[in-house]
């Protein structure tokens, strides 16, 4: 004999274990211990089999390997004696793993005993075969067990009521069910073969044969709807007899918990009542009274009782109760929801949640309590209760519910106030029917938690408030008084920047009051503080100093006018002795001039030579964003996939319903390109990498474009065109001097659109709304000479290459529009009587070149004041040498009729041979009064 | 059903794991690990069900032992809180007055017990008195 391995006992070496100091310890005396065992395996000892097994059994439960025990669960199994036997099997169940050949051995030596009716070992090799069940599902098993398992009802059943009545010793047939229960969750194919034997369980009287067995219905129910048809049909009535019985049954001892006979069988009855009464009539009614006694006559002061009731408020839910019923129901929810206990109250919010569908009506009753449980602690209540709310609102309540949640939101935990923050906007935009709700709501949850805001959210109120004219005065007030309490949330100081920049004017000068509103004097030094502030502040990021700066190069504008006005001065004078703010703005602006950030440094010293040297383009450069279009918006927020902005402009030209689509860029070619991504491509942030969201790309332009928001491109876009067209190649030769301000105005458009979203693919045509061009004060048009070489310093000298385009003069009623070597344009014009302002257009193109041109799109642009539609063409193929031609009909509206000539500017895309080529053009030539 | 039965202490010992699903050695550490995580900090006035991946744990805590069990998401919480509890007074009634060491020495009676409370993720016995009957029969067996 080994000397090893008569060793300690289990119990002295588990006091051994347990003596150990530290780790280390622990492990030398499972080290020796393990090896005593090896060696006892090895010797193949058979008197202490079973005890070293046990300590292997502890050793695993220490997390220690011990897959050598393996092969002695099996010798212990097919010992004789019960004891080996029995923890044979136990270890099995612990330590086996997925090893085939242990499982093929362990699966031979099961394969006898179900039909082993020797009473205890029979029992426990079921135990081990439900562990099985779940570990390897090897279907050719199955026929072999399932016969004997057949069998084994039937059998058991039988013989044991002989034999043994329900002796606690025999296996019964609760085991039999509980296994099949795993085989028909595994293969429910296999349902119908324990259809008739799971519904004769049902009348058993031992309560642990009836759980196992109303269980196995259920799980029948699931499985099959054969099964379920049977059961509805054989089982109804069952059921609901167990269950009468059950909750009539005097007090019991053995089954009592806290007052309620045996309440696991309620909860499985019930649960399988809810798979039998679910949608069908005939079922629930038969339910039903006995369900609505269940409901009154259980007391909820104990958790079994309510346990109980939970479980039949979810089964009344599910099946076809009526409607009484089911206001009881909810109304043992309202009380649940009021209990104490947060275990209650969290079943009551999930079985709320589940049935907000069934019956919401009833549920509004509750609002007030549901709305406490968003207060709650315990944030997986929160989490729900919130959940609930979003689901109760509707119309009528949705403002007393955001007042509360925002009230909340200022008390709340951080890290609730994210979740919270996300409901509170997706409500808030969901049920935004006035606008003045709407805004003031964000800039409440903005100033409560700006930071959690998402930056769609933030995106889609800056939309609202510019298409909201009355409000947008009233807006950046608010604004204004909010960051003086809330300067560190960052989603309200991006909103304040950019509505400050916007309507800096309407703060300082109070215009578009409201009734309601607080009157607040706002000077342009308190203006320029906010901006100040944000700008340097340290928590602000790339971000709020980008979009400060641009807010200061536009007050730096608005404000220079606004000093105008109102001193009645003439505009001779200069900047710097007009505008004590605009010095300070510079001073700002001069500031970032050596910073870190390419991109900053880069605006600083654009923006500080727009002020100082451009005055007479600056307003024009600057000008109020234009109206961002709400639904286009929405549309790309709703379908956000990322080839959205590719197809927008070619969708623009075909519609051309609103004014900025029409200027959708069209292709730029590829070549010219590669060049201008050169220029700075070692400068791109990642924080503007989103294509997809069409106001990330608006306020892209903002931080990256040295002219601010994209909006007025007058002389300053030009410049920017010379600049960066240094270097791109013309992309056709053939092209007359037209194709040169055309290839400008693609690099320019390149260009911005770097800008603006900062991706290298060309496909990302993300930038309509950049060139959103009103053309206000563009008296010329530029063209550069091909034989000038574009030496431009930046934005110096610029007028250099500004040369007055030779427009034709106006031939009234109709003009040549345009005309190049290639291409002519003629516009003829209608008047509606009585519409003064209303001008219909009819263009006509004709092709000059012997070439035939396809994809032909023509493009126009109109100045603020001016609406355009354009209605799509008679054609999109002009036929060469001018031997056919296309129509399309415009209408303009001129809202300043009288006052200020019509203005337009052109571009005509089209291919030659498959080649891309752009023609662009200004129109001022329009015969005066239209 | 139930996916797994954890015994653990508040040091994150296991005292018992009784798994009902077939899971990696690896696997379950990481579950035992998790699950002593989620709820030894856990305030006692929060509730006593916690999610716990795509299922839920519901765990209570006895003295310096906790025990939790894996269900599925749409089991009824209350009633499994109650299982625990009638599993608690069951081994209470086996080791009369029972402790964290009984549990140690005895591990492999635990198992049996559970056994006969619990077989393959449902419960087969909710009488108490049947099953302390039933291991005693088993331990004169031995």
């Amino acid at each position: 004999m080994n000397p090893f391995s008569s060793g300690t006992r289990l119990r002295d070496m588990i006091r051994a274990i347990r003596a150990c100091k530290t780790a280390a310890e622990e492990r030398a005396v499972v080290r020796k211990e393990c090896a005593a065992i090896r060696a006892a395996v090895s010797d193949n000892d058979q008197e202490y089999r079973h005890r070293n097994l046990a300590k292997l059994m502890f050793i695993h439960m220490l997390g220690y390997p011990t897959h050598f025990g393996q092969m002695e669960c099996l010798k212990l199994i097919a010992s004789a004696g019960f004891p080996e036997k029995r923890i044979g099997y136990l270890g099995l169940m612990l330590l086996l793993d997925e090893r085939q050949e242990v499982l093929m051995l362990v699966t031979n030596s099961l394969k006898q005993y179900p039909t082993e009716i020797s009473t205890i070992q029979t029992s426990i090799s079921l135990v081990l075969l439900y562990v099985l069940w779940g570990i390897f599902v090897l279907l050719k098993w199955h026929g072999i067990l399932l016969l004997k398992l057949n069998d084994y009802f039937k059998v058991e059943t039988q013989t044991l009521r002989k034999k043994f009545g329900y002796s606690i010793c025999a296996p019964s047939p609760k085991q039999a069910a509980l296994c099949s229960i795993r085989i028909v969750r595994k293969v429910p194919d296999l349902a119908e073969n324990f259809m008739s034997p799971a519904a004769a369980l049902l009348k058993e009287k031992h309560h642990g044969v009836l759980i196992a067995g109303v269980q196995l219905c259920a799980d029948l129910c699931k499985a099959s709807s054969e099964a379920l048809g049977y059961l509805r049909k054989n089982c109804t009535e069952g059921s609901v007899r167990i269950l009468r019985d059950v909750s009539n049954s005097s007090y019991a001892p053995e089954y009592d918990i806290s007052g309620i006979t045996d309440p696991f069988l309620h909860i499985r009855v019930l649960k399988l009542m809810r798979m039998l009464g679910q949608g069908d009539v005939d079922a629930s009614e038969f339910i039903n009274d006995i369900l609505a006694q269940v409901a009154t006559k259980i007391e909820s002061n104990k958790n079994a009782g309510n346990a109980i009731l939970y479980e039949c408020v979810e089964t009344i839910m599910g099946i076809e109760a009526t409607g009484g019923l089911r206001v009881l129901a909810i109304n043992i929810l309202g009380r649940f929801l009021s209990n104490r206990d947060n275990n209650i109250r969290y079943v009551a919010l999930n079985m709320l949640m589940k049935s907000v569908v069934v019956d919401s009506q009833a549920m509004q009753r509750h609002r007030t309590t549901i709305l406490e449980c968003v207060k709650d602690s315990d944030a997986s209540i929160r989490k729900r209760a919130l959940e609930l709310v979003c689901l109760l609102v509707n119309d009528t309540n949705v403002k007393p519910l955001t007042k509360e949640l925002i009230d909340y939101l200022e008390v709340s935990d951080e890290e609730f106030k994210g979740d919270l923050t996300e409901k509170i906007c997706s409500i808030v935009e969901r049920f935004s029917s006035e606008k003045l709700w709407y805004i003031d709501q964000m800039l409440k949850i903005l100033s409560e938690a700006g930071n959690h805001v998402k930056d769609e959210v933030w995106h889609s109120l800056i939309v609202v408030i510019s298409n909201a004219a009355d409000l947008q005065g009233y807006t950046v007030r608010s604004l204004y008084k909010a960051f003086q309490t809330s300067s560190l949330q960052v989603g309200l100081v991006r909103v304040a920047l950019w509505c400050i920049g916007e309507y800096g004017e309407m703060l300082v000068n109070g215009a578009g009051m409201l009734a309601a509103e607080e009157p607040v004097t706002v000077t342009e030094s308190d203006a320029i503080d906010v901006v100040e502030v944000a700008l340097k502040s340290h928590s602000s990021d790339f971000t709020i100093r980008a979009m400060s700066l641009i807010a200061l190069l536009k007050l730096s504008s608005l404000f220079a006018c606004f000093f105008v006005m109102h001193l009645g001065l003439l505009y001779e004078m200069t900047s710097q002795l007009l505008c004590i703010s605009c010095r300070r703005i510079r001073e700002l602006i001069i500031q970032h001039k050596g910073n870190f950030e390419l991109e900053l440094q880069q605006r600083s010293i654009e923006f500080n030579n727009i002020i100082q040297k451009h005055k007479n383009i600056q307003s024009s450069l600057v000008e109020r964003m234009p109206v961002l279009d709400e639904s286009t918006y929405l549309g790309r927020k709703d379908g956000s996939s990322t080839d959205v902005p590719a197809v927008k402009p070619s969708k623009a030209n075909l519609s051309g319903t609103s004014l900025n689509l029409q200027n959708g860029v069209t292709k730029p070619p590829a070549a010219s390109m590669g060049d201008l991504l050169d220029l700075s491509s070692d400068d791109v942030p990642a924080t503007k990498s989103s294509t997809s969201d069409f106001l990330q790309d608006l306020l892209g332009i903002d931080l990256g474009t040295p002219v601010p928001s994209g909006a007025a491109f007058s002389g300053g876009s030009d410049i920017l065109m010379d600049l960066l067209s240094i270097g791109s190649p013309i992309p056709n030769d053939s092209s007359p001097p037209n194709s040169v301000s055309s290839s400008v105005a693609n690099s320019s458009a390149v260009a911005l659109d770097k800008f603006s979203s900062l991706t290298s693919t060309s496909s990302s045509l993300s930038s309509e709304a950049l060139t959103i061009d009103p053309l206000r004060g563009i008296e010329q048009i530029i063209r550069s000479p091909p034989s000038t070489a574009p030496i431009v310093d930046l934005l110096d000298g610029f007028s250099n290459h500004i040369s007055v385009s030779g427009n034709e003069k106006p031939d009234f009623p109709a003009i040549t529009a345009f005309e190049s070597n290639s291409l002519k344009i003629a516009f003829s014009f209608t008047k509606l009587p009585g519409r003064q302002h209303d001008t219909q257009i009819k263009a006509t193109f004709t092709n000059k070149s012997s070439n035939e041109y396809t994809d032909f799109i023509f493009q126009a642009a109109v100045p603020k004041f001016i609406q355009l539609h354009l209605d799509p063409a008679s054609s999109s193929t002009l036929p060469a040498s001018g031997k056919g031609s296309i129509t399309q009909t415009l209408s303009v509206t001129n809202s300043q009729h009288g006052q200020k000539p019509l203005a337009m500017r052109v571009r005509m895309a089209y291919k030659v041979n498959n080649q891309d080529l752009l023609e662009q053009g200004q129109i001022t030539s329009f015969p005066p009064g239209l | 059903m139930i996916r797994f039965i954890l015994l653990q202490n508040r040091q994150g010992k296991t005292r018992l794991a009784k798994y009902y699903v077939p899971l990696e050695e690896s696997e379950k550490h990481k579950v035992e690990y998790e699950v002593h995580r989620l709820v030894v900090n856990r305030d006692p006035k929060f509730t006593n069900f916690v999610e716990f991946r795509t299922h839920k744990v519901i765990y209570r805590r006895y003295a310096g032992l906790f025990f939790s069990m894996c269900v599925d998401i749409t089991d009824n919480e209350l009633a499994y809180l109650e299982c625990i509890h009638l599993f608690v007074e069951i081994l209470d009634h086996f080791f009369s007055n029972v402790c964290e060491l009984d549990l140690v020495f005895n591990f492999n009676k635990v198992y049996l017990i559970l056994d006969e409370f619990i077989l393959a993720g449902e419960l087969q016995e909710t009488s108490k008195k049947a099953i302390i009957e039933r291991m005693g029969e088993l331990e004169k067996q031995e």
